[in-house]
């Protein structure tokens, strides 16, 4: 279970969560639904030990986190996995695909073989693997982080906003693969979006969609069916 | 009124009342060192005034391309061909193709035709306030309203005018570019993809604003890759894939049932339908296969997509084996 409880972040004075927490259980895909600017991505940064919050704790499988970014121990930080809105914003412009799905597995001195299989699961062709960013498309580029993010094998995935930017057919493909991961892991899965068509439908078989602000604790509301 | 919604092939002249932008066998390479890419092949639309048009596709299937060709803001290694008429009661029909780049930046860009570019905020200045950009847009193009009176068109009170553009949210910067693109007073607004990365109340809103300018007489070109953003505003679609608009319908008719087997794909894939993909990739624009370019992800493909299908003005589709619409 990847838990967070009695989160409070502040941006200078201004609270941007004020006692937020949540649940995502393994195997599972959590819906978060809510507004733009509301603190999504605030509580996704939380929850992958990106950032650390002013009150509250995060808890991995039962470990506490003892602190965040560097300062977490390396098995809990690899363990949440974070797929970003924006590509572009997202990833090292000088390196190319292959080198951004290897990064992980290079900076945790694993065999890199995962990266190829990976890039064909989500259907880059080696000749897009080769190119930086700026040949490719949000698309393509967005796949390339989708397999960077599944490389070291994350117990948990938060996908924040994962397909804004994106069509529908690419939105399709990015959805069913990490569903097919979370089915063949275990894995727990949060998705976040503003888009309650498709949180309904990616969370509508075995999943529920929490309404913003989450609280822990709390009995979760499920989705309107859409 | 005359029609719109069918791919017209050229000859036609204009006898509507109604300005409009008449393209036709638009086509655009690019030259690179070792590869020629082919964004837009043979291109056919109208869209005149009043009328809403989207154009849908992938991305990287070409259509920001377009919009940028009929502005003249390719950059040197494109070579543009065909013919994109700006036809106006009571002026001669104007070559966008072939007009030179002086009656571009002084007769058409922000007077004739305005861009709403895609993510406005980073198109904005960051040193100077809303307001100052919006002045300078009207005084440059010797605007017929001030710059209070296009803001509060669009949407914004004047105080929001005073601000710069970090201080603007997403939807505010939205209706700052809305007012800015209106500052000439065109007739033909391009939208190209004005939705990425805004939530659904703020697509809502910038939908509707697309709806007013259509209303208050303007014709809209709406790029897009949101088909539910398309649905809510656009009067007929195009759909583009590999550079070639492969369908043209009335957008009712469009969302009950598309012709086109890839525009029943990209449907297919909304989460609120199938959220099911297209199998297999779009092709390399450098390497188009022969043929039809949608074969190899085709489930109806056989041979005779090996020939090239080509629209007609009586099947806006093209496709050897389009699915039959929905009654």
């Amino acid at each position: 279970m990847l838990e967070a409880h009695d989160i409070t972040v502040r941006y200078g004075r201004r609270r941007v969560l004020d006692g937020v927490g949540i649940a995502v259980p393994p195997g599972t895909t959590v819906g978060l639904a809510g507004p733009s600017g509301c603190g999504k991505s605030t509580l996704a940064r939380v929850l992958a030990l990106l950032q650390r919050p002013a009150a509250g704790h995060v808890v991995i499988d039962g470990t506490p986190a003892p602190g965040w970014r560097h300062r977490a121990p390396r098995e809990l930080r690899t363990a949440v996995a974070l797929v970003f809105q924006q590509p572009r914003l997202a990833v090292d412009p000088r390196f190319t695909l292959a080198e951004i799905i290897e990064e992980p597995l290079r900076a945790n001195r694993r065999p890199v073989d995962r990266a190829a299989e990976l890039a064909e699961e989500l259907g880059l062709t080696p000749d897009l693997l080769t190119r930086r960013p700026h040949e490719v498309s949000d698309g393509q580029l967005q796949r390339a982080c989708v397999a960077r993010a599944l490389a070291l094998r994350p117990r948990y995935l938060i996908c924040d906003e994962m397909t804004t930017m994106l069509d529908v057919s690419t939105q399709a493909h990015l959805v069913a693969r990490i569903e097919a991961y979370r089915e063949a892991a275990g894995a727990g899965v949060l998705a976040i979006s503003h888009d309650t068509d498709l949180l309904a439908r990616w969370c509508g078989g075995k999943g529920r969609v929490l309404a913003w602000p989450p609280r822990s604790g709390r009995v979760p509301r499920p989705a309107a069916s859409g | 009124m005359t029609t719109t919604g069918t791919a017209t092939a050229g000859g036609a002249t204009a006898t509507a009342q109604a300005a409009r932008l008449r393209v036709a066998g638009l086509t655009v390479h690019f030259h690179l060192p070792d590869a020629t890419v082919h964004a837009v092949t043979e291109a056919a639309f109208q869209v005149e005034q009043g009328r809403c048009l989207a154009l849908v596709g992938e991305s990287g299937c070409g259509k920001s391309v377009m919009a940028h060709a009929l502005l003249g803001l390719l950059p040197g290694n494109a070579t543009v061909t065909g013919s994109a008429w700006l036809e106006q009661p009571g002026a001669p029909p104007l070559d966008l193709v072939a007009a030179p780049e002086r009656v571009l930046a002084r007769q058409v860009r922000g007077r004739l035709i305005g861009l709403i570019p895609q993510s406005p905020a980073a198109h904005l200045t960051p040193v100077r306030t809303a307001r100052a950009q919006l002045a300078e847009a009207v005084r440059e193009l010797g605007g017929r309203y001030p710059a209070d009176e296009l803001a509060e068109r669009a949407g914004l009170r004047p105080e929001d005018l005073d601000r710069y553009p970090h201080q603007l949210s997403g939807g505010m910067a939205q209706r700052v570019a809305n007012a800015i693109a209106q500052a000439g007073d065109p007739w033909l607004i391009l939208a190209d993809e004005p939705t990425t990365g805004l939530d659904r109340p703020l697509v809502d809103t910038t939908m509707a604003e697309l709806r007013r300018l259509c209303d208050d007489g303007r014709a809209v070109l709406l790029i897009t890759h949101d088909l539910r953003a398309a649905e809510q505003v656009a009067d007929d679609v195009a759909v583009m894939y590999a550079g070639r608009i492969v369908e043209i319908a009335p957008a009712a008719e469009f969302f009950r049932g598309p012709r086109h087997p890839y525009a029943a794909g990209l449907l297919d894939a909304l989460p609120t339908r199938a959220f099911t993909p297209i199998p297999g990739r779009p092709p390399e624009l450098t390497r188009l296969p022969g043929g039809c370019a949608f074969r190899p992800r085709c489930a109806r493909a056989d041979d005779a997509c090996a020939e090239p299908p080509r629209m007609t003005p009586d099947a806006p589709v093209a496709c050897h084996h389009p699915l039959e619409r929905h009654a």
